[in-house]
């Protein structure tokens, strides 16, 4: 189990979170439909702890992800935030007065290091602006900060009069994770941070950010459609399937012992770093389903190798099924799945999720 | 640990390549790219220079000239264009020599001899006519006079560069002033169209929603106007009592009304592009106020390509203008500018017997593709991190 914080409320309290995008038609915009991108999900996260968020592309994890920030606004649901242990702020009810307090102390590190990062502005800009907009006026002082900030991401200072330009994505990333850590957040949402670079840049970021929680102790929501990078630096894991959660659990369990069929298909193309152990791989059939016009009953039944009739008329419920083991299958009791200690034992022993560096080698 | 060796990673990286060159690139800001890519394109810089030139004369219109434009002068009726001599026999001695005209008893039509003995002396910034440099400085010089021992005499009175027009005044000086109303009288039009296209664009992609659908649908009836019925109609509309310029002023105004739709697009389009930028995403979980958004981190995306449109839209707006006042709805005389003087230059008798009223022409097209090139390179380069 993870650890909770001193009075057991946890950082991040997310409670039926929803996110509807209306589909528009015809000269007047009449709403014809909605696309349920985030359909009712609930989880939280504690202090210190990395909740790793999982699942095929379009599958609501980005939404997820900002609708915490408010970068967009949700349709219906609590997001309560505890910057410190005797506050908390429902964000998604918070003024844009309230937002702009609140976004010190949870921070975004985008995907895309190109496209987050302003080509028309040097690193000490890039980097100084959430100082400057919230009131660091003093250009020394900020010019100060930012030398400290891209000194802890491994960069030299004397690069922040460059642009953008000047840098490859590992680096560009580097300066988007100094710009994200520039008001000492406590909350820090990174949205699939590896997933546009190289697989050698990739441990290295994936270090970097392990080391930062470390030092500066940070919480992370982690993002990813890949578990092999989730693998090494989550504490636990959630896995989405069209807006929906399926499972979440503690990482071990979650790799270990999966109750959800989707879960099993995602962990069996985790890459195997053996070739000897040539293991089954579960090619799922079909599309992610369209969260616009979503299957009835349990949406993951079309491709669902497991599927009774039950799966095609019922909606599932999300059960506890184990202490800190959440389920959505009708079938998540008694099915027997497959995890990767069936193909593989993990190489990092159950507990020692601290010490990444030794096993995020590239499966290439 | 880990961290001393990503760390290492990128110095070394960086070192290698850590050549003067390097650091100037990574430190230029985006105009220095920009002028840098500019610089690059040679047809764009040779347009850059023909405009500056254009607008010096425009400028300085007074100076260039050496005529009255609207003086006639029955004598001097449609008289060819007069080559300056540089040299004679002796060496440097710019001249022009004298002609004698009559009318041939037969057609009717105004004939000149050179008279090829009696050279008049010219000058180079003369003393001439007086003016105002720029409606406020008294000066008499110009770029072209007659000698002082011709005994006072005024260049209009001898030299004919250009030729004159049927009423005996000089084409050379008519030009120089057409261009100063043609290459200005449309600015107005642009400036206003591209401030339009700016704002309504801006709104329509920022908004978004229902404005933007409204917005462009009156976008597109707008482009569905067949301009050039409009325009008869507005020039034929207006009051009795307006002046030329008044008149010609409210036809700018109203192609302004109809220009401004294609830089309202491409706002739009920037718009709707950066707002789903993640840096500007950035910016707002940073906490940075709306305005700051807008002009710190959108505005200057697309600044360049704006600064493009309008050096695109000015030749629209000339053309405009020369083709109006050739069909007699634009200015008309006595204001001189490109399309009025080519109107004289309608009718057979100009083509066979003085071509040279076509003249004015070439400024036209020089101009325009001057124009045209600039707003090429300039759009070429506007975008430093393009492709």
């Amino acid at each position: 189990m993870t650890v909770e914080g001193p009075n057991g409320h946890p950082l991040l309290e997310v409670k039926r979170l929803k996110k509807n995008f209306p589909i528009r038609k015809g000269f007047m915009r009449r709403e014809v439909g909605a696309v349920r991108a985030v359909d009712d999900v609930s989880f939280h996260i504690d202090r210190g702890e990395t909740l790793s968020l999982v699942g095929e592309s379009g599958c609501g994890k980005t939404t997820t992800a900002r609708c915490i920030l408010r970068a967009i606004d949700p349709t219906d649901g609590q997001i309560l935030f505890r910057p410190t242990e005797d506050t908390v702020f429902d964000v998604a009810q918070s003024t844009r007065r309230e937002l702009r307090r609140l976004r010190r102390d949870m921070q975004m590190i985008f995907q895309d290091p190109f496209s987050s990062l302003n080509p028309r502005f040097p690193l000490l800009e890039i980097v100084g602006e959430p100082l400057l907009v919230n009131g660091m006026r003093s250009g020394r002082e900020r010019q100060e900060r930012v030398e400290e900030l891209l000194r802890l991401v491994g960069m030299r200072p004397e690069y922040m009069r460059r642009f953008p330009h000047a840098f490859s994505g590992g680096q560009r990333q580097r300066i988007g994770i100094a710009r994200a850590l520039a008001l000492n957040p406590r909350l820090v949402v990174a949205d699939e941070p590896v997933s546009a670079l190289d697989v050698s840049v990739q441990a290295q970021i994936l270090n970097l950010l392990l080391e930062l929680q470390q030092k500066l102790g940070l919480t992370y929501l982690f993002v990813a459609h890949d578990l092999s990078v989730v693998k090494h630096l989550s504490d636990r894991v959630a896995v989405m399937y069209v807006g929906r959660l399926v499972e979440m659990t503690d990482r071990e369990r979650l790799f270990n012992s999966p109750r959800h069929p989707y879960t099993e298909a995602l962990l069996s193309s985790v890459p195997e770093p053996d070739p000897r152990r040539r293991s089954q791989r579960i090619v799922l059939e079909g599309e992610v389903a369209n969260p616009a016009a979503p299957p009835s009953g349990c949406y993951f039944h079309p491709r669902c190798r497991y599927a009774q009739d039950v799966c095609r008329t019922d909606t599932p419920v999300w059960e506890e099924v184990a202490e800190g083991h959440w389920v959505a299958c009708h079938r998540g009791k008694e099915l027997e799945l497959a995890g990767v200690r069936d193909r593989l034992p993990m190489n990092t022993a159950a507990g020692n999720s601290t010490n990444p560096a030794t096993n995020v080698t590239p499966a290439a | 640990m880990a961290e001393d060796h990503t760390t290492r990673t990128i110095e070394s990286t960086v070192a290698v390549g850590g050549a003067r060159e390097e650091e100037r690139i990574s430190v230029a800001t985006q105009w220095q790219l920009t002028w840098w890519r500019f610089r690059k394109h040679k047809v764009a810089n040779i347009a850059a220079i023909v405009l500056i030139t254009y607008y010096v004369v425009v400028l300085f219109a007074d100076f260039f000239a050496y005529a009255d434009p609207n003086l006639p002068a029955a004598k001097r009726g449609l008289l060819p264009p007069q080559p300056i001599h540089l040299f004679d026999d002796d060496g440097w001695n710019p001249h022009v020599l004298a002609f004698e005209g009559s009318r041939d008893p037969e057609t009717f039509e105004r004939v000149y001899e050179i008279l090829g003995d009696q050279p008049i002396s010219v000058q180079f910034f003369a003393q001439g006519l007086e003016y105002e440099i720029l409606g406020i400085i008294p000066w008499d010089r110009h770029l072209i006079g007659v000698s002082d021992d011709a005994g006072g005499a005024l260049a209009q009175e001898h030299v004919s560069l250009l030729g004159t027009d049927i009423q005996g005044r000089d084409m050379w000086s008519r030009i120089v002033f057409a261009t100063r109303i043609s290459m200005t009288i449309g600015l107005i039009a642009v400036a206003i169209s591209q401030i339009l296209g700016i704002v309504i664009g801006g709104v329509s992609g920022y908004f978004g929603g229902l404005i933007d659908t409204v917005i462009q649908r009156i976008i597109e009836i707008v482009r569905s106007i067949p301009q050039i019925p409009l325009l008869m109609g507005i020039a034929a509309a207006v009051p009795k009592d307006w002046s030329i310029e008044q008149i010609y002023f409210a036809i700018t105004i109203l192609l302004a009304l109809i220009l401004w739709t294609e830089l309202a697009r491409v706002v739009r389009g920037r718009f709707l592009s950066l707002r789903e930028e993640d840096f500007v995403m950035a910016a707002e979980l940073a906490g940075a106020s709306r305005m700051r958004i807008i002009l710190r981190h959108m505005v200057p995306s697309f600044l360049s390509h704006i600064i493009a449109a309008t050096t695109l839209a000015i030749p629209t707006i000339i053309i405009s203008e020369t083709s109006l006042s050739f069909l007699g709805l634009g200015l008309r005389p006595p204001a001189i500018s490109w399309g009025v003087l080519l109107q004289q230059a309608q009718n057979i008798q100009t083509l066979a017997l003085s071509p040279w009223l076509l003249l004015p022409a070439l400024p036209v097209i020089v101009a325009i593709l001057a124009f045209n090139f600039l707003g090429d390179g300039l759009r070429d380069a506007a975008d430093p991190y393009g492709t």
